[in-house]
């Protein structure tokens, strides 16, 4: 080897392979980043009237019934907004009140997740709580947590758990579930409507089905209960 | 022996390693309020809530390592290029804006902590995105400075030497830099949002930051070992090629569940199994060079400097490879995803990865300012290492046991409720694993005191050969 040089102990060799596999690493992400974009656009009032699946639907899925449900072609649970077919897809028909009404706008409906966004970065909500899985793990996981069915229990006292939950935010420790308990960080009424909603609009976002078998074992765990 | 012959560039790096080393304390601290609480959830409470010890613990984090990762490059830069750094004195501003600014943001997050639900708060306050909370202002003021830093790289390595370690850290510095930018935007859509804020994470800590490792550590074994010039650039080469090969496109084991496609699955899968390869390589490339030097009768140079590096590839592949890998496959993450599985591998990855390494780049500086040939291991420094690597290694083990439980009980069982969140929470493995974080977490605040003593006063602990001839030669 001394003699001859080899090429694969030749820095030039590998300084291009470096640059190749790099360069042609990057285009691709780029090309996929491309193609993800415009598969998670946020979908429009249009949408749901077309019956038109979206990964993030628009806003005013807020008017609808949301359930999580199995859908045997894609293996796992799926979003379902106002009801379900007998093929296991959203029938954008059944709608639900949400603060006493079903008819939010598209308009308003973006405007207060919009508000509840804010509110959840500017209350540091990913530092205790998972969001999309993603955050600490100090507090449960809101993916689904529209979905949860804690709040089904609480629901009836409060005439609906959009209620119950705003009430929760305003003043967590007043409403302690836990020992470990949620701080008071100031959140007004406003603002926590808005959290709401922006959970009620995250649960009918499609997370390939994460998490699994969201509410849904409980029974299994206590069956002889 | 005193008489000092470092490069100004090379003062300015000790000021970056001196603020690193602060903040790394502050990282501990703040960590140990947050293990507290796990298991006293009533300690500081209203005081510095869990989300605020969390916040600072994982900031400190990142800003005493890009701290550390800003001070060896000025290190290394006018060694490498055989010239001094160019606009120094632009540099030097930098580094004070850039710790006025550090402070700022450190009180109100401790001071102000939350605010209102609009933009003044993400402009003000905190952004609220876990890792780059630091609110707009500060990243307008980061990346200013970053743009003074890359002028100052590009400009001394222009006019100097232009050796391989440079040019790898040139290309990288840059990626690193713009990479940034993608996490500067807010959007009411939080899929999107999650999608560019990991185009930030992870491209920094599984691509541009492990190349950074591994051009840094190549300068370590030429150091520390005398190490074939080019033979460590060969292998930082390859070492390239694959981490940007795998890394890259592993991006996408970040993408299996926040609203992405599913073909992020076996995308992801495939790239992020092969990231551990390179960590592989890292680590027999160490061994091999040290073993070739010994052979032929060569000491050491930088004792402890080399033994961190050791720890750095090691911890390296443990951490960030086998760990995350045993949590990357889609059909595994499925139910670890947002468990305590990536907290035990985010523990010993980012130390394996880049704690380890900076220290390394620490010790070179102290033998540099002290003007030493070569530099022992004392006996605080071997504490130090021990207690600190021992001590992350079984908080590690420990945070694994807990996510065992975890993704069983909460996940497997009752499908990740509230109620199965707390009934896993509340389960005695998972209890146990979370008090022995704590001891650990204990055993390494430990050694970090005995890491500061040494770094203060090894130089002066040294057995008496190491002073005798000893020349007033700047080392570094």
């Amino acid at each position: 080897m001394d003699n001859k040089p080899s090429v694969w102990t030749s820095n030039r060799f590998w300084r291009r392979s470096a640059t190749w596999v790099t360069g042609v690493s990057a285009v691709l992400l780029i090309l996929l980043t491309f193609d993800s974009m415009a598969q998670m656009k946020m979908g429009t009032e249009e949408d749901i009237k077309n019956k038109v699946d979206r990964r993030i639907p628009s806003p005013v899925v807020i008017n609808y019934k949301i359930d999580y449900q199995l859908n045997r072609t894609r293996g796992h649970e799926v979003p379902i907004i106002g009801g379900m077919d007998e093929n296991g897809k959203s029938k954008y028909e059944e709608k639900e009140k949400f603060f006493g009404r079903d008819d939010w706008s598209e308009e308003e409906a973006r405007e207060l997740i919009h508000k509840g966004k804010l509110t959840i970065q500017a209350k540091n909500c990913m530092d205790c709580h998972t969001l999309l899985g993603n955050g600490a793990y100090y507090a449960p996981d809101l993916t689904k947590a529209w979905l949860d069915p804690a709040w089904e229990t609480l629901a009836p006292a409060y005439n609906g758990k959009e209620y119950a939950m705003v009430e929760f935010l305003k003043n967590p420790p007043a409403m302690a579930m836990h020992e470990r308990k949620m701080p008071n960080l100031g959140i007004t009424d406003e603002e926590a409507k808005a959290v709401v909603a922006y959970l009620k609009f995250m649960s009918a976002i499609d997370t390939n089905g994460f998490p699994r078998n969201f509410g849904k074992i409980k029974g299994a765990v206590d069956a002889r209960k | 022996m005193q008489e000092n012959r470092l490069y100004k560039g090379q003062e300015l790096a000790i000021k970056y390693f001196t603020v690193a080393i602060v903040l790394f304390g502050a990282q501990l601290l703040f960590g140990l309020f947050a293990a507290i609480q796990f298991l006293y959830p009533d300690f500081l409470f209203g005081i510095i809530d869990f989300s605020i010890n969390r916040m600072l613990h994982i900031n400190a984090l990142v800003v005493w390592l890009l701290y550390a990762m800003i001070g060896a490059v000025y290190w290394l830069l006018p060694d490498e290029a055989g010239i001094e750094v160019v606009g120094i004195k632009l540099g030097e501003l930098a580094f004070y804006i850039l710790t006025a600014a550090v402070t700022v943001v450190v009180l109100v997050y401790l001071l102000v902590q939350v605010g209102a639900g609009n933009e003044w708060t993400l402009w003000l306050i905190t952004e609220g995105r876990e890792y780059i909370e630091a609110p707009r202002w500060a990243d307008i003021g980061i990346v200013a400075v970053v743009l003074v830093f890359l002028y100052n790289v590009y400009a001394t390595v222009m006019k100097g030497r232009k050796t391989g370690i440079l040019t790898v850290l040139m290309a990288d510095l840059i990626a690193l830099a713009g990479l940034y930018l993608a996490g500067m935007f807010y959007t009411d859509n939080i899929a999107v949002d999650q999608f560019w804020w990991w185009w930030v994470v992870h491209l920094w800590v599984e691509a541009t930051w492990e190349v950074y490792v591994a051009a840094v550590g190549g300068y370590i074994l030429i150091k520390t070992l005398n190490a074939n010039r080019k033979v460590v650039e060969m292998w930082l080469w390859i070492e390239v090629a694959m981490m940007f090969g795998s890394g890259i496109l592993g991006l996408g084991h970040h993408y299996f569940w926040i609203g992405t496609p599913e073909y992020w699955w076996e995308i992801g899968a495939l790239f992020s199994a092969l990231e551990p390869v390179p960590l592989v390589g890292l680590f027999v490339h160490v061994l091999y060079d040290w073993g070739k030097e010994r052979g032929k009768g060569n000491t050491i140079k930088n004792v402890p400097a080399f033994a961190w590096l050791t720890v750095e590839t090691f911890g390296n592949f443990l951490g960030a490879g086998v760990w995350g890998f045993m949590h990357t496959l889609p059909q595994i993450n499925l139910y670890t995803h947002g468990t305590q599985w990536p907290a035990a591998h985010g523990h010993l990855a980012f130390f394996g990865a880049y704690v380890a390494i900076m220290i390394s780049a620490i010790y070179l500086a102290v033998q540099g300012k002290a003007g030493l040939k070569e530099l022992k291991m004392t006996k605080a420094g071997w504490w130090a290492i021990s207690l600190i690597t021992v001590g992350v290694l079984l908080m590690t083990v420990a945070l694994t046991i807990s996510a065992y439980v975890q993704t069983m009980v909460e996940r497997g069982m009752y499908g990740a409720t509230w109620e199965g969140y707390f009934v896993a929470q509340a389960n005695q493995w998972f209890v146990q694993g979370m008090a022995w974080r704590l001891v650990t977490g204990l055993m390494v605040i430990v050694g970090y005191v005995f890491l500061v003593y040494d770094l203060l006063t090894c130089t002066k602990k040294q057995p008496a050969e190491v002073y005798e001839g000893e020349t007033a030669t700047a080392t570094a």
